[in-house]
């Protein structure tokens, strides 16, 4: 009886080895780096479902409402703040007064019970974020949180992780507006952004990236 | 070659391995366990030896280091006490892989989660004030017997997170102590009582109100008779002024006050010849020369904090043309303020009137003896007299409150002889509403419930004689014949158990209620939180014996100050002494100088069998702290005990009877014999412990421990020394006998726990040698080539942070390592993790002995982080969780942490502390609101060590950086920096000369710790200097008296 496997089954037998390694390799890659830079996993463009269905598009863009509005601690405290639900009341005490869409509002505002809202923008509890300092030094509110004037829904933009934050503190001259445009939702950065942004780095006295990438500028 | 030695490099050895590895094939890993033991060369080498004989000084910190027996040889070889155990037997060892392998492998499923939803919910209406995220300060008072602690709370989003002291109050001036920083943890407490109980049952206020009405009527119907209230002493007004208001209309009731820890000696010293009550004051801070009588001031309950800070006032010295003060102790135990002294001698509780009578007769006071005084200790009683006379007006003689009235007598005409009185030694009305010999009044109330005249007992506040009465006046037995009991406390305690009725007391942080400081000055207390458990005040419950009895605490507190308010704006007045935590101007005036009672010796005490001290003890006082965990994980500021009260005596007096309290080198804990202590019939069993200092033939005891309805966490713990203290041996008994049970007990001590190995730690000088040397710290020459260094170099341009520590100082007192767990989220972790050293504490405070056993130099060295430049710890991380940071902190990235302890291993200053298990609780809900929200929480596995606060430094550079200037010199203030009563620690920019800390390491004394291994820390120290008195000889040391005096 010849034999079942000829000599060329040798070079199937190693093709398959390369092969498989292959696709050990491109597995382990879409693990690795894949699987936690997905959607899935950093929780962006994933909508949530909210008490109310509270549209940041109409407000913004339809209304211009300015973010201060609402989020009134940005300029001064880490939490940008979320509105109390009498700063819903002061105009939908009289405006939709009686739409069932804004029934919980309404039931908030009786009862005393505050709405419940579900954070998008949810970093770790060991990082320390802060947002007065950023808003301070130039950084806009759309620069993280994406166009949030086109959001019916608001929806996470970036991905909140460790490497894009530091993207910015490596060089913050990339991503960094003059003081006046930080709440423009439509600002787009210059074509000289670089040199614009080296000048109010120094401007804004923005500590270097020594400083900022120390790990205690984040963590404690 | 020691038997640990054994053990830890050799297990085959010592273990029997078919045994545990029967069925197993021996593998090639198997067999490196058998291989021979690696001797080991004494660690503590012949070179350390020379050096520290060179210098003629020695420093240790316990019997054993001194004798340098073999255990401590053995325990300090550990690098983590108690672990090595588990490496070296082969089944654990083998199951510790598995179990590593399988939490490696979980850990990463773990992390294959999104994050949990989380849900923001905002205000309804936004208090005005209120930013979310910023923390707001509200000004408060602790009332204290015999005064009041001001405080500034920080409430995050409602929740008070942290204690300090609030620099416009005169007991603090902004420094706090250990039992202001602990309250936190007690407002929080879980085993508070939560609910009102009759009989064990859960009522409502209205069924205690509808209950009491009928007492009330009945007792008004009969002018009060067979009424009676029972409370702590109260410095509150408004209460005082409630209780007056009751007592006038119920003329038959009474008041009686009782607390454990207050002396009936100087409660009748301190009368003047008319027999009117008087409170002294004294200024340290003007006094050049203080004689201390067995008086431990810088612990005062009530005013110890800034009795401190002036005392230290005169201890900074920074040139040597500056002066400084000397303090004399003279005393029957061994305290803090004693460990300070510069010139220090133990005497014998029933000795102790005759040295005062031998320095009464220096001064030509009549009324007591001196006979049977040692040679020695009639010259110290001369030399003190004599220099207190050279320095008249500018010198204190201080009486301990449980002295004997005719110690305190002797101190008040010894000031009034020197001068001193409208100098340093101030006297003024009590602020107290009713000064009461305490004794008298418990005994009193204790005599007529026995005889059943008492039909209602009311008590207040928390007070507890059940567990503190003296045992001789049966108070439980007594309770029985009470038809009607009413207790009020924080805790369903000993007392509540026997009560019918008991209401939970609101404490402090959830009331309105005011309190007067050690001088008089007015705190409001106000609620920095609705109370947790609905409870009451105690303002509340005697609201209930008045006409208006529905009215609340706020409109109580607020009218009585408003009514009597003199101000033109009443309204104002009142929100800025709720602003400023202090009522402008309202310290009791001063009195001039009245002529005190004088007092004569009540005749000798037998100096037959032993002696014993009675003290509350330095953390739990009297047993009210008893369940808080902080202060029990405390070590005691001279013991360094945790956990545990002990029988403290001298070596000399162990070893006569055959007793020792020895290391364990696994733990680096102590297995102490156990002592039977007998006095007047009633006994009681302790653990000894060894205390170097402590007058020989004399025992102390120290109260507020064998807690049996303390809570979960001080229940059982140590034995009550109450047993045996009776009403006429309350503060000391003598004619102890004493003998040895053959039973041993484990004391979590934590004096050895991360040695500095003699190496040189604590460096000091006598005011005299440090005047021709300045530069006493640098004896050994300037140390290794600061540039030779494997580091890369790095140039630190902007902000570099630093620290000094004053040793000079530092008293010792605490403060800075509770006020960093507060500060900090650290965990306690129990009696049994710190019998295996695993204590949390970021900042530990070491305590170094010096000289002979029985009179030993004391010195206190805070060690938190070094933060050094060039950081071994650093080096040895596999993940880079610390790293240096551009400013020079010596960052922790606690979630980035695998726990590998490589960094605690490398760590030479051994601050570095591990997450052994899971030390924080995750889940009690209170604890969850207490927690700092700036601080990560560390879990299980993960290294954790001192930050310089960091968390304190961003938020001020972020502050800065948003207005475009620098941090300002004090804008940051570290926790430890923020409670140090005497101003030791100090934290800055050492970039910027004009800066305190540049300035005080520019000082001569300035050096750093382990400064031959180059670790360029950023925390120094400033060396100590003592100023004894050069007539008085100190009991010589020699090596060889010390060796013998320890084996």
């Amino acid at each position: 009886m010849g034999q079942i496997f000829k000599r060329s089954a040798n070079a199937l037998a190693r093709a398959s080895i390369i092969f498989t390694g292959i696709i050990v390799a491109v597995a382990l890659y879409a693990v690795l780096l894949g699987i936690p830079r997905s959607s899935y996993w950093n929780q962006t463009d994933i909508v949530k479902t909210q008490p109310v269905q509270f549209s940041h598009k109409h407000h913004v863009a339809d209304d211009g409402i300015d973010c201060r509005y609402c989020h009134t601690s940005v300029e001064s405290s880490n939490s940008a703040g979320m509105p109390p639900t009498k700063t819903c009341m002061n105009c939908h005490s009289q405006l939709w007064a009686t739409t069932t869409y804004l029934e919980p509002v309404r039931q908030s505002w009786k009862t005393g019970v505050p709405i419940k809202w579900t954070r998008i923008h949810d970093l770790p509890d060991y990082v320390y974020f802060n947002h007065s300092i950023h808003v301070n030094k130039g950084v806009g509110c759309e620069t993280c949180h994406g166009r949030v004037d086109q959001m019916p829904l608001v929806t996470q933009k970036s991905s909140l992780q460790m490497e894009w934050c530091i993207k910015c503190h490596r060089a913050p001259e990339q991503f960094i507006r003059p003081r006046s445009q930080v709440f423009n939702m439509a600002y787009v950065a210059p074509d000289n952004q670089e040199e614009v942004g080296l000048k109010l780095k120094k401007e804004y006295h923005i500590l270097g990236s020594d400083v900022l990438t120390s790990c205690s500028t984040c963590h404690r | 070659m020691t038997s640990e030695n054994q053990t830890y490099a050799g297990a085959g050895s010592s273990f029997d391995r078919s045994k545990a590895v029967s069925g197993l094939e021996v593998s090639m890993s198997d067999l490196v366990l058998s291989l021979p033991v690696i001797e080991q060369p004494k660690l503590r080498t012949d070179s350390v030896r020379k050096d520290v004989d060179a210098k003629g000084k020695e420093y240790w910190r316990s019997m054993d280091e001194l004798a340098d027996s073999q255990e401590f040889d053995a325990f300090v070889r550990r690098e983590y006490p108690s672990q090595t155990e588990v490496l070296i037997d082969p089944v654990s060892r083998r199951s510790f892989l598995k179990l590593m392998g399988a939490s490696v492998g979980l850990a990463g499923l773990a992390a294959c989660t999104v994050q949990p939803k989380e849900e923001v919910i905002p205000y309804i209406k936004q208090p005005e004030e209120m930013v979310p995220g910023k923390p707001l300060y509200f000004a408060t008072a602790m009332p204290r017997s015999g005064g009041a602690v001001g405080l500034l709370v920080r409430s995050n989003e409602g929740r008070p997170t942290k204690i300090e002291g609030n620099p416009d109050h005169p007991a603090s001036l902004g420094a706090s102590d250990v039992f202001a920083q602990a309250a936190l943890l007690g407002l929080y407490d879980p085993d508070r009582s939560q609910s009102i109980e009759h009989f064990g049952g859960v009522r409502t206020w209205g069924d205690f109100l509808t209950s009491i009405m009928g007492r009330v009527s009945q007792a008004s119907g009969q002018r009060g008779a067979g009424l009676r209230f029972l409370s702590e002493s109260i410095n509150s007004p408004s209460l005082a002024a409630m209780m007056q208001g009751i007592l006038a209309d119920m003329p038959l009731a009474k008041w009686h006050q009782w607390e454990p820890a207050k002396g009936s000696g100087a409660f009748s010293a301190s009368k003047d010849a008319t027999g009117a009550s008087v409170a002294t004051r004294y200024r340290f801070d003007k006094a050049d020369r203080v004689l201390a009588l067995d008086s431990d001031f810088m612990a005062d309950y009530a005013s110890g904090t800034r009795y401190a800070r002036d005392w230290a006032q005169r201890r900074k010295v920074s040139t040597s043309s500056d002066e400084m003060s000397r303090l004399y102790v003279v005393e029957t135990t061994i305290t803090m303020t004693g460990a300070n002294a510069d010139n220090r001698i133990a005497i014998r509780p029933s000795q102790f009137e005759a040295f005062v009578g031998a320095l009464a007769s220096a001064f030509g006071i009549s009324g007591g003896a001196s006979s049977g005084l040692t040679q020695a200790q009639a010259e110290f009683a001369l030399a003190v007299a004599k220099d207190l006379r050279a320095m008249g007006g500018r010198s204190i003689v201080i009486a301990g409150e449980w002295q004997s009235a005719y110690v305190q007598s002797v101190a008040h005409q010894i000031n009034a002889a020197l001068g001193n009185v409208g100098q340093t030694v101030f006297y003024s009305a009590p602020i107290e509403a009713s000064p009461a010999d305490h004794l008298a009044s418990i005994t009193d109330l204790a005599l007529d419930m026995a005889k059943g005249k008492v039909e209602t007992l009311v008590m207040l506040g928390g007070v507890n004689p059940v567990y503190s009465a003296p045992v001789d006046l049966n108070f439980v037995d007594a309770m029985q014949k009470v038809p009607f009991i009413v207790h009020h406390g924080l805790y369903r305690d000993e007392t509540a158990e026997h009560a019918h009725w008991h209401i939970p007391e609101a404490h402090f942080l959830e009331s309105w209620s005011d309190a007067r400081a050690h001088d008089g000055t007015v705190s409001i207390i106000q609620p920095l939180i609705e109370p947790l458990y609905k409870g009451k005040t105690s303002h509340e419950v005697l609201t209930t014996f008045t006409k208006n009895n529905s009215a609340e605490a706020h409109d109580i507190i607020k009218g009585y100050w408003t009514s009597s308010s003199k101000s033109t704006d009443v309204e104002r007045t009142w929100r800025e002494s709720l602003h400023n935590g202090v009522l402008a101007n309202s310290s009791t005036s001063e009195t001039g100088t009245p002529t005190m009672v004088a007092i004569a010796a009540t005749g000798g005490a037998s100096n037959d069998g032993i002696d014993i001290v009675f003290r509350p003890d330095p953390h739990v006082y009297d047993g009210q702290f008893a369940n808080n965990g902080w202060l029990q994980e405390l070590p005691k500021p001279i013991s360094k005990l945790t956990w545990d009260n002990a029988a403290y005596m001298s070596a000399k007096t162990a070893k006569s009877m055959g007793l020792s309290a020895s290391l364990n080198a696994k733990g680096g804990d102590y297995e102490a014999d156990v002592v039977f202590i007998e006095v007047d019939g009633r006994h009681v069993e302790a653990p000894v412990w060894i205390a170097p200092g402590h007058p020989d033939a004399t025992i102390t005891l120290h109260l507020g421990y064998g807690r049996k309805k303390a809570g979960r966490v001080g229940n059982d713990l140590g034995f009550n020394a109450g047993r045996i203290r009776s009403s006429n041996a309350m503060w000391f008994a003598s004619g102890a006998k004493v003998r040895k049970t053959g039973k041993t007990y484990s004391l979590a001590g934590t004096q050895v726990h991360f040695t500095m190995e003699g190496r040189n730690a604590v460096r000091e000088s006598s005011f005299e040698e440090y005047k021709k040397n300045p530069h006493f710290v640098n004896e050994e020459g300037p140390g290794p080539n600061k540039d030779m260094s494997l580091f890369p170099k790095y140039e630190y341009n902007g902000y570099a942070w630093g620290m000094t520590i004053d040793l000079n100082s530092c008293v010792g007192c605490n403060a800075c390592m509770i006020a960093c767990v507060a500060e900090n989220n650290i965990p306690v972790v129990g009696k049994e993790q710190v019998l295996k050293s695993r204590e949390m504490h970021w900042i530990r405070v070491d305590r170094y002995y010096t000289g002979a056993a029985e009179d030993p130099e004391t010195y206190f060295q805070p060690v938190p982080c070094m933060q050094c430049e060039d950081a071994p710890c650093e080096l040895v991380c596999p993940v880079d969780a610390t790293s240096h940071s551009a400013e020079g902190l010596n960052d922790m990235v606690y979630n980035r942490c695998v726990g590998t302890r490589y960094c605690g291993n490398n760590c030479p200053y051994k601050v570095r502390r591990f997450n052994f298990l899971l030390y924080q609780d995750w889940t009690t809900p209170q604890y969850k609101l207490m927690r700092n929200p700036e601080v990560s929480i560390r879990s299980r596995g993960v290294m954790e060590k001192c930050t310089y606060c960091v968390q304190r430094i961003q938020n001020a550079k972020i502050d800065s950086e948003k207005e475009n200037r620098q941090v300002r010199d004090g804008e940051i203030v570290t926790a430890c920096e923020s409670a140090c009563p005497t101003d030791s620690i100090v934290f800055g920019n050492i970039n910027d000369p004009n800066s305190r800390v540049a300035k005080l390491k520019s000082d001569t004394r300035n050096y750093s710790l382990l400064d031959d291994l180059n670790t360029r820390p950023r925390t120094t120290y400033l060396g100590a200097v003592r100023n004894p008195n050069p007539e008085i000889k100190r009991v010589p040391a020699t090596r060889e008296s010390l060796l013998e005096e320890s084996a």
